[in-house]
């Protein structure tokens, strides 16, 4: 392998790598907070999945700790999407149903392919089916369930929608058709909002800012605070093991 | 089970007798069952208090299953590694497990989780006291894995033997994932007193704080004990407080020598003739105050949970509205009454379980 394809190939463990580490984290804020007991395990449960795929990528880019917890806020490469705070219950699972379909149709392509993400992916992608499946069972419940649940999830499936168009942008190392997922992402998330009683929303899905965006280390700014209570404690002790 | 049958039996032999005699024959058939002990299940006729006695224990073992999340939840965002991060989320999430498979043995008592939940909100029912204390550090996670949990297991094995048939199968499941949360506490608290001095130093803070609330969490002594008696003979408690108390400090103190930590008590030692550790009195009058609602923590950890219930009301009724809507649309055949074709389930779980059944016989 010639340096260039390698750390191309470090760079694309980084991107698919911070995703999940960031969701995960976002969903672990949830523990102690969920509506509903069966919340408190379902939440968690996509959680640990998701930092178990983490890990794995960032061990394929270097030492998973190092990779977590020492670089700075411009170094992450994950989707904005991912690190968006929680907000209202409506707002996680809106935030799930994109993230997971994407997710479900990168997995699927990628476990069809030979890349060094092949075995991953094939491992993944059943887990992520579950986590489809339950944001998909939420949005129905939400959004076809009173007024106000309604109102809400349209609301979260609005707010979102800018941070959805990133995910289809080229990730040199990531060897997909992005234009067929994109196609198959507005069919199955539009499907389920359809059958919520709510609709694709109409606004851009990318933000006005052109500079780029989370694959090129430019994040939203909670992402900051996030990183600065994840990594906190391992700064405070330098060199210790855990 | 076995016991099932002669319960119905008597219960068959009994009709037509006076309400008396009715009683009569049906506890003699439970003290039988229980003195053979066999377990009592939930379609076989116990005493009231027997009843009341399981549902209090239960609903105070679930509450602490749920508020313990808490402390421990703390540290989550902030979990050293990402190994130890994983091992974190998966104990807090087994936590809530727990407090699933217990509501669910408190339902088959016929007492549903949202009037255990209201309870538990209003203050009328309690949970351990030892959550009421911060999480201060990190070690504070090694620290409630090995002394809290080995405490809990110390608590909870002879309950695996419980007169009561779902609690003592909800136990056998539970303790086994409580062994493997004392473990991975034990080995948090390992790698910190070999790691670096102020590592070392966080982990002897850490047990300082946390073991004599650990001692505490047998309850009061066996003589300021009001409900042990009557558990000790309905089998829903095997052990005393104390005797309980004497083998969690007798298996700690090795623990603790192996983790080059001291126990923060000069009056511990070993008693050759009693075969036991000896150890310094402890403060029941700050256990009473806990209790009492004056702990560090008793106030926001209510609030907490009371927060996370009221906050997440409008989903809990959005699944029921989803629910009701999806079983109209499927409009079944008269007669017919799964709910659950639409496959959702019911995601409050406050349907008592047994409800189907109940369905079934009157129908039957």
């Amino acid at each position: 392998m010639t340096a260039s394809t390698s750390e191309t190939a470090t760079a694309a463990a980084l991107a698919l790598g911070d995703d999940a580490l960031v969701l995960s984290h976002r969903l672990g804020e949830w523990a102690g907070h969920a509506p509903v007991l069966e919340e408190e395990v379902a939440l968690a449960n996509i959680a640990l999945d998701l930092l178990g795929q983490a890990r794995i990528l960032l061990s394929m880019a270097g030492d998973e700790d190092e990779l977590a917890y020492l670089r700075e806020e411009r170094a992450f490469r994950n989707l904005q999407l991912v690190e968006q705070p929680n907000g209202d219950f409506a707002h996680t699972i809106a935030r799930q149903l994109y993230f997971s379909t994407y997710q479900r149709l990168l997995y699927t392509q990628l476990a069809e392919g030979t890349g060094p993400f092949a075995p991953l992916a094939a491992k993944a992608v059943k887990e992520v089916e579950y986590h489809q499946d339950h944001a998909e069972q939420w949005t129905l419940r939400l959004g076809d369930g009173t007024d106000l649940s309604h109102e809400r999830m349209r609301r979260a499936t609005e707010a979102l929608w800018r941070f959805t168009g990133e995910m289809f942008q080229p990730v040199e190392g990531v060897d997909v058709d992005r234009e067929g997922m994109r196609a198959a992402w507005l069919e199955s998330v539009g499907d389920v909002l359809r059958r919520a009683t709510l609709a694709l929303p109409e606004g851009p899905a990318s933000g006005a800012w052109r500079a780029g965006a989370g694959r090129q280390g430019l994040h939203t700014e909670s992402f900051g605070r996030m990183l600065a209570e994840m990594q906190h404690l391992h700064r405070s002790h330098p060199g210790a093991t855990w | 089970m076995a016991t099932a049958a002669p319960h119905h039996t008597a219960r068959a032999q009994a009709d037509g007798q006076d309400e008396a005699a009715h009683a009569a024959a049906y506890e003699a058939v439970f003290d039988a069952a229980v003195a053979a002990d066999e377990r009592i299940e939930p379609r076989d006729w116990m005493p009231d208090a027997y009843r009341s006695t399981l549902v209090r224990q239960i609903a105070q073992h679930a509450h602490s299953e749920i508020i313990g999340m808490q402390p421990e939840a703390n540290w989550i965002t902030r979990a050293p590694s990402l190994r130890r991060k994983a091992i974190l989320m998966a104990k807090v999430q087994d936590e809530a497990g727990h407090g699933l498979y217990l509501y669910s043995a408190a339902e088959t008592l016929g007492t549903g989780r949202d009037e255990l939940l209201d309870k538990l909100h209003t203050g009328r029912q309690k949970y351990s006291s030892i959550f009421n204390y911060p999480t201060l550090t990190w070690a504070d996670v090694g620290a409630i894995g090995w002394l809290v949990d080995g405490a809990a297991i110390t608590n909870q094995v002879p309950l695996c033997r419980c007169s009561y048939g779902p609690y003592a199968r909800a136990m056998v499941r539970i303790c086994k994932e409580e062994s493997f949360h004392q473990r991975q506490g034990y080995e948090l608290l390992l790698a910190l007193s070999r790691g670096t001095p102020e590592q070392h130093e966080m982990a002897q803070d850490a047990v300082n704080r946390w073991w004599w609330p650990s001692l505490m969490m047998f309850g009061p002594p066996d003589d300021e004990s009001s409900h042990s008696a009557q558990s000790m003979a309905w089998k829903i408690k095997r052990h005393s407080n104390d005797e309980l108390r004497q083998r969690f400090v007798d298996i700690c103190v090795p623990q603790a020598e192996s983790l080059g930590l001291t126990l923060p008590d000069p009056d511990l030692v070993w008693n050759e003739e009693r075969g036991h550790h000896d150890f310094g009195a402890i403060d029941w009058t700050e256990f009473r105050e806990v209790l009492k609602g004056n702990g560090p923590c008793n106030e926001q950890r209510i609030t907490q949970r009371r927060r996370a219930h009221d906050e997440g009301a409008w989903v809990r009724e959005a699944a029921a509205a989803y629910a009701e809507k999806q079983a109209t649309r499927a409009e079944p055949p008269a007669g017919h009454t799964d709910q659950q074709s639409n496959g959702t389930g019911s995601p409050q779980g406050d349907e008592p379980a047994g409800t189907a059944d109940e369905h079934a016989e009157a129908r039957a």
